[in-house]
């Protein structure tokens, strides 16, 4: 599985990070999404799932498989 | 079969002071996506009440929040009694839609990341208990909202824009008289234009002298105009002022009312993040709710929304959707309530919602250790609710320890 991040997309609202701060964070200047761990563990995906539904832009996806 | 009459505004009525409108959940029972008539003019638009229905309309931009025409969903003289278009204006981003919505809002994103909040973490403790020693130290009863739940947040956001504190008096009161449905449009319009004023005379001494903080920092971004900049920083002001200012304030009273959950988080403090979560998702006090126009014609789940037609998102409606939460009338603090739409949801979602969350926190924790014998000083009955606000809450909250 892995996470897919549209930057342009994002609101930087922060949902992410304080979902899964292992998998994502946001960068300094607009606060915009970053990908820390593309491909989360399998014990991390119930989390990634939870960051994609809470992301209130629709900027994360995952790729499954 | 719907027995339920289409609602003339959204309904505000409290029986219970936690609960939202019961006419709101019977509507949510039978039609999540019901009409509604709006003012001043008995538009027949929409509103929407259930959890799904209501974060697919925030997550559509084309339902636009540039709304050209402005229609009340209370009858009130709180919006001008003529249908006339309003300018949005310079730099009031939330009322409007992508690309000039994203400009400005990633001028500011880069501060309120979860990260710089966790930075301001100690700062917001230092205020907090600083009111709390002063809480502490007066006569009692006391009012709550007066001596904690207004004065936190408002110092908060004052530091971090750099609008000197001691003026808060000023806009305070406009920002009052801002948000109640009471105020005349005229008298409205005015105290917008007074805040707007002074956070632009404010900008002009920051451009020319800047000190260390959020407003000084706009003023050296060349790509934005200073008309902008003082719509930028009126909304961080008066948002910072009458939203976490109500959490505290009414999230103390929920407690205080179900002694049985304040009992479970004075045992387990660490349950605090939840009980956050879980009061903004019980409380809902955005309870007039987000207001979009439909920018063209759009098939929404059945129903026929024309363009032009406005529509009401119910936050209190979709937080306790029992689709979306179990039990969702019971306050839990060892639920998970994440999913709440409580800071909304899509492109507007709130920009200051992880500094709301970080007060929330260090202000409850930290209230409840200090006054373990906290309770109110009037009977319940007696607290005056803001039934008559844009923002729920209370005006008032008279404790004793
Ligand atoms: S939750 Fe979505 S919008 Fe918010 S910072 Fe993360 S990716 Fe961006």
């Amino acid at each position: 599985m892995k996470i897919k991040a549209d930057r342009e997309v994002c609101v930087g609202a922060g949902m992410c990070v304080l979902t899964a701060a292992e998998l994502f964070d946001q960068d300094d200047d607009e606060g915009r999404v970053l990908v820390l761990q593309p491909e989360p563990h399998p014990d991390q995906v119930a989390a990634a799932r939870e960051a994609v539904e809470l992301c209130p832009s629709g900027a994360l996806s995952l790729e499954e498989g | 079969m719907s027995t339920v009459e289409v609602p003339r505004g959204v309904p505000l009525d409290r029986p219970n002071p936690f609960d939202p409108s019961p006419q709101l959940t019977r509507l949510r029972e039978t039609r999540p996506i019901s009409r509604m008539i709006f003012f001043p003019d008995e538009h027949e638009g929409w509103l929407i009440t259930g959890h799904e229905q209501v974060k697919k309309v925030l997550a559509d931009t084309r339902f636009s929040s540039s709304s050209t025409f402005q229609r009340s969903p209370v009858d009130s003289p709180f919006l001008p009694k003529q249908l006339k278009e309003f300018p949005v204006e310079p730099g009031m981003f939330i009322r409007m839609d992508p690309p000039d919505h994203t400009r400005l809002r990633r001028k500011l994103t880069g501060v309120f990341t979860v990260k710089r909040m966790k930075v301001l973490e100690a700062r917001v403790a230092e205020i907090v208990n600083q009111h709390l020693d002063e809480l502490a130290a007066s006569p009692k009863p006391a009012d709550l909202v007066e001596k904690f739940a207004l004065p936190v947040p408002s110092m908060v956001i004052c530091e971090l824009l750099g609008v000197p504190y001691e003026e808060r008096a000023e806009f305070q009161t406009r920002s009052h008289k801002m948000l109640s449905f009471s105020t005349q449009p005229e008298e409205r319009m005015a105290s917008i234009k007074e805040i707007q004023e002074y956070i632009l005379g404010l900008a002009k001494q920051k451009r020319a002298e800047p000190t260390d903080d959020l407003l000084s920092d706009l003023t050296q971004d060349d790509d934005l105009e200073p008309a902008e900049m003082g719509g930028i920083g009126f909304l961080l002001l008066v948002a910072g002022h009458e939203t976490t200012a109500n959490m505290l304030g009414l999230g103390t009273f929920a407690l205080l009312e179900h002694p049985e959950q304040l009992e479970i988080l004075r045992d387990d403090p660490e349950l605090m993040p939840k009980a956050v979560e879980e009061l903004l998702r019980y409380l809902s006090i955005i309870h007039l709710g987000a207001r979009r126009i439909a920018a063209e014609d759009i098939e929404f789940e059945g129903h026929l929304i024309k363009k032009g037609d406005s529509v009401s998102i119910s936050v209190a409606g979709a937080n306790r959707d029992p689709n979306k939460f179990d039990d969702p009338d019971t306050l839990d603090v060892r639920r998970t309530a994440t999913g709440h739409v409580s800071f909304g949801h899509g492109v507007h979602q709130c920009l200051g919602q992880q500094l709301a969350r970080i007060e929330m926190r260090i202000g409850f924790e930290a209230l409840l250790r200090r006054f373990p014998g906290l309770r109110l000083a009037v009977d319940p009955s007696e607290v005056p609710l803001r039934t008559d606000m844009a923002i729920y809450g209370v005006h008032k909250l008279p404790v004793t320890w």
